[in-house]
């Protein structure tokens, strides 16, 4: 690990400004993933900043009826809460399907929606990567590609995004609430958060400079049957082949979002019109644009079959 | 794996010195010493590399207040075992994969590997080494004996500490992946205590009788 100076933030607008002050900072929570990364030396930041202190970590209610989530909530406070339980049941789900319990203690809101991709080559620093060295080349393409995404790739990159949370949150209509160091505070959807790999798969999100999240917040509960579908090679404690964060109303309608395919939460509301004709009718037009690789081609039948059991067990 | 955090307190030269201290009779001693005073002069004549950046801490390790000067790299894990010689909690992968490292802090249990002992100012940490002793086992240790919950053994300490946050968990009704109703009470099941121990590997695959050892001693305080 490359050495670094240490601070503890004082107040929201204080961690900004030092994230602002010190270039190639990076603000650390539960320190779950950005630790990792700093032991293989992926992640080289020369100064941190502690906001755990910061008390971003509680729900409280919006005014639209919804609830805000604190940045600084950790996956088991959050999987746990009992509005979430009983409104935001595929929000729980999501939550409980990863990571393990040790790691949702440590893990939050804020960071497991900025966590990198576990694409092996990313972690790999022998490997070429395009993510850790623009320029360099994809080992994943022409690669061990099982794991890796199936639609929004390009030349340069097929990692997909890991987190299950955001997945729900994506079928949930999420949005994120961040400060700048201008003390400006803006509104991001959820599925603007996340930019497409093109050319520059190093730019993972929207986010400005010093830019920190503090919240995000979930529109008022639209009822229906919550259901999170994860598919992966063991029983617990692995990332998802395919996910899928359904929610299905009395008529049929209703919404889902596919984790493991993409560099996002993958969602369509065309798709989704097509809920009432039945799984196939739905994976064939949200994953129309796929472009998977002779490893992973089988996440298309995944996808559609997965769907499907997670609307036959709605009705 | 040769990327381990190296070491840990930021300087070499205090461990050698607590070294010498610990065994002044020693010639293989004296031969340390002229070590670090060669080291210490080399580094003299250099006398541009800065010491890397450290922090002051204040944890309370097994009801023990500790203060510590550490080098902000120093992982909660590395303190335990390299500074404060607490050796029950072991590395295994250290990279939060493996659940070795698991203690529990503040009430918690979580990977001692991923995060720094930085930022744990004040916080309540209990390792393995507090949980019992020898003479006066917690009950899950004395459940992993009377089970055979181990072969190797390594895991051990990590699982017990996992098994002892897990089960106050059920109490205070946090859900998991293998609870059927999320807004039912959840109860301790083997499908629920596989699931929730997940975290804890056992190369070894002493798995069932680590389930039958938390299980005695869920059943016993449910």
């Amino acid at each position: 690990m490359k050495s670094f100076t240490y601070e503890r933030a004082t107040s929201v607008q204080q961690a900004v400004d030092a994230a602002a002050s010190h270039p190639g900072s990076r603000f650390i929570a539960g320190g779950t993933n950005l630790l990792d990364l700093m032991k293989l030396e992926i992640e080289t930041p020369p100064h941190l900043i502690d906001v755990n202190g910061l008390a971003l970590d509680k729900i409280s209610s919006t005014e639209d009826g919804g609830i805000r989530i604190g940045a600084l909530m950790r996956n088991t406070d959050l999987a746990a809460a009992p509005e979430v339980r009983r409104d935001y049941a595929v929000l729980s789900r999501a939550l409980l399907a990863g990571a393990s319990g040790q790691l949702r203690n440590k893990a939050t809101t804020a960071g497991n929606l900025l966590q990198r991709t576990r694409c092996a080559y990313f972690y790999d620093p022998d490997q070429p990567c395009n993510k850790r060295r623009p320029g360099a080349g994809c080992s994943a393409i022409g690669g061990a590609s099982r794991q890796q995404a199936i639609i929004g790739v390009s030349d340069a990159c097929i990692a997909s995004h890991p987190s299950d949370m955001a997945v729900a949150m994506q079928a949930l209509d999420a949005r994120v609430e961040t400060l700048n160091p201008e003390g400006q505070t803006r509104t991001i959807a959820l599925a603007d958060l996340y930019t497409a790999p093109g050319t520059t798969p190093n730019i993972e999100n929207t986010l400005g400079n010093a830019e920190l999240i503090t919240a995000v917040t979930l529109p008022k509960p639209v009822g229906g049957k919550h259901i999170y579908y994860k598919v992966r090679d063991r029983a617990s404690y692995a990332f998802a082949l395919v996910s899928v964060a359904a929610i299905v109303l009395p008529d049929q309608t209703g919404r889902v979002a596919l984790g493991g395919v993409a560099y996002k939460p993958w969602r369509s509301e065309e798709a989704e019109a097509h809920l009432p004709d039945g799984a196939k009718a739905v994976a064939e037009r949200l994953l129309a644009d796929a472009h998977p690789t002779a490893q992973n081609a089988f996440k298309i039948k995944l996808a559609e079959r997965t769907i499907g059991l997670a609307l036959s067990s709605a009705s | 794996m040769n990327r381990m955090n190296p070491t840990v307190n930021g300087a070499g030269i205090e461990l050698s010195r607590r070294q010498v201290l610990i065994g002044t009779a020693g010639t293989a001693v004296t031969a340390v010493f002229a070590k670090v005073d060669d080291a210490r002069a080399a580094a003299d004549t250099k006398a541009a590399a800065p010491s890397p950046p450290d922090s002051q801490v204040n944890l309370v390790v097994n009801g023990e207040r500790v203060a510590l000067n550490v080098d902000n790299r120093t992982t909660l894990l590395d303190v335990l075992r390299e500074r404060l010689h607490l050796t029950g909690t072991k590395k295994g992968c250290d990279h939060g994969q493996c659940g070795a490292c698991t203690v529990i802090v503040e009430g918690r249990r979580i990977n001692a590997c991923l995060t720094l002992a930085v930022m744990h100012e004040g916080d309540s940490i209990t390792t393995i080494e507090g949980l019992g002793t020898p003479g006066n086992l917690h009950p899950l240790q004395s459940s992993f004996i009377k089970h055979d919950g181990y072969q190797c053994g390594y895991c051990t300490p990590g699982q017990i500490c996992s098994a002892v946050a897990m089960l106050e968990e059920i109490k205070a009704d946090i859900p998991s992946h293998a609870s059927g109703d999320l807004e039912a009470k959840s109860t301790v099941t083997v499908a629920e205590i596989r699931e929730r121990m997940s975290g804890n590997i056992c190369r070894c695959g002493a798995y069932s009788n680590i389930v039958d050892a938390i299980q005695e001693v869920a059943g016993g305080e449910a």
